[in-house]
């Protein structure tokens, strides 16, 4: 039972005319099929960017009698009273921000190590498991992470890191790690958005180290480099682009958060320095008050809520884009 | 492979069966003759309602789709006319109202109240509380468990001397509007303030999103208090504040006090109420004060017929044999008296193409 013969009952004759006309018909078809393809590929590719304007146009719409009625105000206030139609979202952008800004500060240096350790150092027996676990992190639904936070993370916070931040360190008298911590607050967000984020930021990563050529490393060891100043020098320069690449990825996924960034931010919608005091994103703030809000401007408001997070993602990644752009020009 | 055919007969066997249970016929997705009624809101009443729809189903075959999206969705939903009827934990405001698709009846099915609970590991019996306390507590203006105020109200008992952390919800909920309706009932000062919603900017506190986020935060933080429906608090075994009602007695929540809460009101209604009333704070000695209806509403005019006398026969069933399965699951029957009228009040539906 090997092979086509396999398959074909032995003396069927009907393969041989098909050879003898095969050129000039699949000419034809082919032209056929390359327009075709053609247009479907470019729809496909249209549909896209399209999708994104009718996104923004329709946000736009729906957010426009919430943002005529409040003007700048709607994002440089803070004052949400839904009963007395004052709309000002100020705490939760700068809640958004902030986490997001936490994750990364967190997450980066510690995705990176795993993804040179994956890449460079690791025994090729546990680069698969490893990079394997690093990688479910990412396979996690965001409503675990929130219990997990609730159950492990806010003890862990509130008993011995808080007061070793606070007392232990003498942090307590900056303004970032100051007055009363119940868990509950902008640094329990920024840990668990800086889990989630960290399987996005090493999977590029590491697939990025990977592809550096190996010619890359070879020359830099035969200069004598050490292992460390071969990737140091070596790798790491080459992966740059690819490495914000990963970041901006994380950055986009952090400020969209929604679930667990709810379960443990503490959702007050006020301007703290502290990372000890509760926040409020604007993720968050849509899926707290989206399914009880009945009144026009009230639902005007929440759109508005989005259209100011989708414009601030927008932003966020096109400065993203522009370091990228810098930082490879530099280069050779 | 060889098991397919026998498969397909058997499902073939399962559809085409006559049978006679209507849920057997939900399964099958026949439906031929049995009308399904569509129905979204209020999550709070759903374990009750979806336990109504079910024996109800097999009582009758009629087969009622329920969505717990919450009692704004539910608003929304009805007001549209996507869904046969709405089920809120708040009534309907006048512009909301004014923009349905016609006049709409507000028919209480149960009762629910709010538990106070909170967090004082030290303490044995329940605290006490007034609505005043509750206000200055929620405002930001009693910050200690120790403060005077409190250590008068609970004579004898020595309450802890920890901060107080207020826990409160984070999304809208009907809930939130029970418990600030209440507020702004017995406080002055709140009614100035943040005032009555179902979002409010609370002055001070944690925001946890929904019964579970309340209750955990309570749950782990030593000397928080946060609000939370009475079904919720029982099931999960919270400990409970006792509160001090209209007459002046301090009273644990129970169905029992929300019954009588709701008698003492209903007693005094006028014939024609639309039954959008409150009952928090009400009289009687032994009436719970943070207490509030739950209503199913319905279109006095019903366009479909079939549709619409379905609906009139399942509101008559769920205030008759309904009501008995409600304590069973922590919720409070309505007083009798209400039930009585409100079976009156059914006939004012009016059913399109009968007189």
């Amino acid at each position: 039972m090997t092979g086509p013969a396999a398959k074909l009952p032995a003396g069927a004759p009907a393969e041989a005319p098909q050879w003898t006309s095969l050129a000039p018909v699949t000419m034809e078809a082919s032209a056929r099929g390359d327009r075709i393809y053609h247009t479907v590929i470019t729809a496909f590719a249209i549909s896209i960017p399209l999708l994104l304007l009718l996104i923004a146009i329709s946000i736009g719409l729906a957010a426009w009698p919430a943002l005529s009625q409040s003007g700048l105000s709607f994002i440089t206030t803070s004052e949400w009273d839904v009963a007395r139609g004052r709309f000002g979202v100020a705490p939760a952008i700068y809640g958004t921000i902030v986490s997001s800004a936490i994750a990364l500060v967190l997450a980066t240096p510690l995705a990176i190590g795993v993804s040179i350790f994956l890449s460079e150092i690791a025994p090729s027996w546990l680069r698969q498991p490893v990079g394997f676990l690093v990688d479910l992190l990412a396979a996690i639904p965001s409503v675990v992470y929130g219990l997990w936070g609730i159950f492990v993370l806010i003890p862990l916070l509130r008993d011995p890191i808080a007061p070793f931040l606070k007392d232990t360190l003498g942090l307590g008298n900056t303004p970032f790690f100051s007055g009363q911590n119940y868990g509950y607050s902008m640094l329990a967000a920024g840990v668990i958005l800086a889990i989630m984020i960290l399987p996005f930021i090493s999977a590029v990563t590491r697939e990025v180290l990977l592809a550096v050529p190996r010619s890359q490393r070879e020359a830099a060891l035969a200069l004598g480099a050490t292992r460390w100043e071969m990737i140091r020098d070596a790798v790491l320069p080459y992966a740059r682009s690819g490495i914000i690449g990963g970041i901006i990825l994380g950055l986009g996924r952090a400020l969209g958060e929604t679930m667990a960034v709810t379960m443990l931010i503490g959702n007050r919608p006020e301007i703290s320095a502290s990372l000890f005091a509760p926040g409020y994103t604007m993720a968050s703030l849509i899926a707290n008050e989206f399914t009880e809000a009945t009144n026009d401007l009230h639902l005007s408001a929440l759109m508005a809520v989005g259209a100011v997070l989708f414009t601030i993602t927008l932003i966020v990644n096109a400065l993203a884009r522009w370091l990228v752009w810098r930082v490879t020009k530099g280069r050779v | 492979m060889r098991c397919w055919p026998l498969a397909v007969a058997a499902l073939a066997a399962i559809a085409c069966s006559p049978d006679e249970s209507g849920s057997r016929q939900n399964a099958a997705g026949a439906g031929s003759g049995s009308v399904a009624l569509t129905g979204a809101g209020a999550t709070f009443p759903y374990p009750l309602y979806s336990k109504w729809f079910a024996d109800y189903a097999n009582a009758t075959g009629v087969r009622i789709n329920y969505q717990s999206i919450g009692s704004g969705g539910g608003i929304r939903q009805f007001s549209e006319g996507t869904v046969d009827f709405g089920a809120s934990d708040s009534p309907m405001k006048d512009e909301e109202i004014a923009k349905a698709k016609g006049p709409v009846l507000h028919i209480p099915t149960v009762l629910g109240a709010l538990a106070i609970t909170y967090n004082l590991p030290e303490l044995k019996a329940p605290v006490k509380l007034t609505g005043e306390a509750l206000a200055s507590i929620f405002l930001g203006k009693i910050t200690r468990w120790n403060d005077p105020q409190l250590s008068a109200l609970n004579g004898g008992v020595a309450l802890p001397s920890r901060d107080i952390l207020v826990v409160h919800r984070s999304d809208g909920s009907g809930t939130t509007f029970v418990f600030t309706d209440y507020l702004t009932t017995v406080s002055s000062a709140w009614s100035a303030g943040p005032g009555r919603g179902k979002e409010v900017p609370w002055p001070v506190g944690l925001g946890g999103k929904g019964n579970e986020g309340v209750a955990g935060q309570v749950k782990q933080t030593p000397g928080s208090i946060g609000y939370v429906e009475l079904a919720y608090a029982k099931q999960n075994n919270l400990p409970f504040a006792s509160i001090r009602n209209a007459a002046g007695q301090f009273v644990l929540p129970s169905p029992a006090g929300m019954t009588a809460a709701a008698a003492a009101v209903a007693g005094n209604l006028p014939e024609n109420t639309d039954y959008r009333i409150s009952i928090v704070n009400a009289p009687g000695a032994s009436s719970y004060p943070i207490s509030s209806f739950t209503w199913i509403l319905a279109y006095e005019q019903q366009q479909d017929s079939v549709k619409g006398r379905k609906l009139v026969d399942f509101l008559r069933w769920a205030l008759t044999e309904g009501e008995k399965q409600a304590a069973a699951l922590d919720y409070a029957p309505l007083p009798a008296a209400m039930v009585t009228r409100l079976q009156q009040r059914l006939n004012s539906i009016r059913i399109a193409g009968s007189t």
